[in-house]
């Protein structure tokens, strides 16, 4: 894990806290950048009760086990990957997952990896986010098939992501995307929402 | 485009797929023992199907996972989408033909 003092966001160059607004106004999309998060990559296999209740006890929720589904834990999301391979998502100040989940684990065949300095997060919100993220993805963004609290992997503008739609009225996504194309995709993203005014929060 | 039904994620495009050619081939399993020509077999020779063939796919830009698909590659009609590891189901082909 990086020291902190040397960390720096992969958009740090396009100096997001200076355009920061506290007021969304009427801005149709809202964006800003959650960098540095914790993110575990979780295997093992849902049929065993054992990995299960381990996960439980040190995640503070159960691991979701519908496809594309989310669930949050004790400070902390849970996103469904695959059938037997989860995200566990927490911010920076909390204390380390993957060494409690890998005592928890021990001795189970399951993978404990830390994944969270490969990427970063994009939040996109208000009334025409989906409008937007529609322009660069293939997944069907309506409340019907892409409700809240529900996430998926695609491709949004060719860059491979994980969508996290969290709960409430407005629209509301979480994007993470690797460092690597983490520019290209937020340009990408405010060049598609343009159209439609938007906002850039801290 | 083709949609495909992914076994673990759903309906996805095309695009966030990638091909894997014919499925349901075993690797030799005393390889270290095999000719070139006996190789070249087992490496090249795949079938060229025209109807219903059986192929694998992986889900690249989703869950990573591999599956296999039953297509008619005169139509292009996804037939079936089944677990690697297992049997194809029975497909009934006079409707697809």
């Amino acid at each position: 894990m990086v020291e902190a003092y040397l960390r720096q966001s992969p958009l740090s160059q396009l100096a997001l806290p200076s355009r920061a607004v506290s007021e969304a106004g009427d801005a149709g999309v809202v964006m800003s950048e959650r960098p540095f998060r914790r993110i575990v990559n979780l295997r093992g296999d849902p049929k065993s009760d054992a990995f299960l209740s381990a996960a439980k006890s040190t995640l503070g929720a159960d691991l979701p086990l519908a496809p594309n589904s989310a669930a949050a834990g004790k400070d902390t999301s849970l996103l469904w990957l695959g059938p037997d391979e989860w995200w566990a998502i927490s911010e920076d100040n909390t204390p380390p997952l993957a060494d409690k989940l890998r005592d928890a684990l021990s001795g189970q065949h399951t993978s404990v990896t830390d994944a969270g300095e490969g990427y970063t997060c994009i939040a996109v919100s208000g009334p025409k986010a989906i409008d937007t993220l529609a322009k660069g993805c293939t997944l069907d963004f309506h409340d019907s098939v892409f409700a809240p609290g529900s996430c998926a992997q695609s491709d949004m503008a060719k860059a491979a992501v994980v969508f996290h739609r969290l709960e409430g009225e407005t629209p509301s996504f979480e994007i993470y995307v690797r460092s690597s194309f983490a520019e290209y995709l937020w340009r990408w993203i405010e060049d598609a929402a343009g159209e439609y005014g938007i906002a850039v929060t801290g | 485009m083709l949609e495909i039904n992914c076994p673990y994620c759903g309906p996805r495009f095309e695009t966030e797929f990638s091909y894997g050619g014919e499925a349901h081939i075993e690797r030799p399993k005393d390889s270290e023992n095999l000719s070139d020509e006996e190789w070249g077999e087992y490496v090249f020779m795949n079938s060229n199907t025209k109807g219903v063939f059986l192929e694998r796919w992986v889900h690249t830009s989703g869950c990573r996972r591999w599956f296999n698909v039953a297509r008619d590659t005169v139509s292009y009609k996804i037939l079936a989408v089944y677990e690697t590891g297992t049997e194809p189901p029975e497909l009934d082909l006079r409707k697809d033909v």
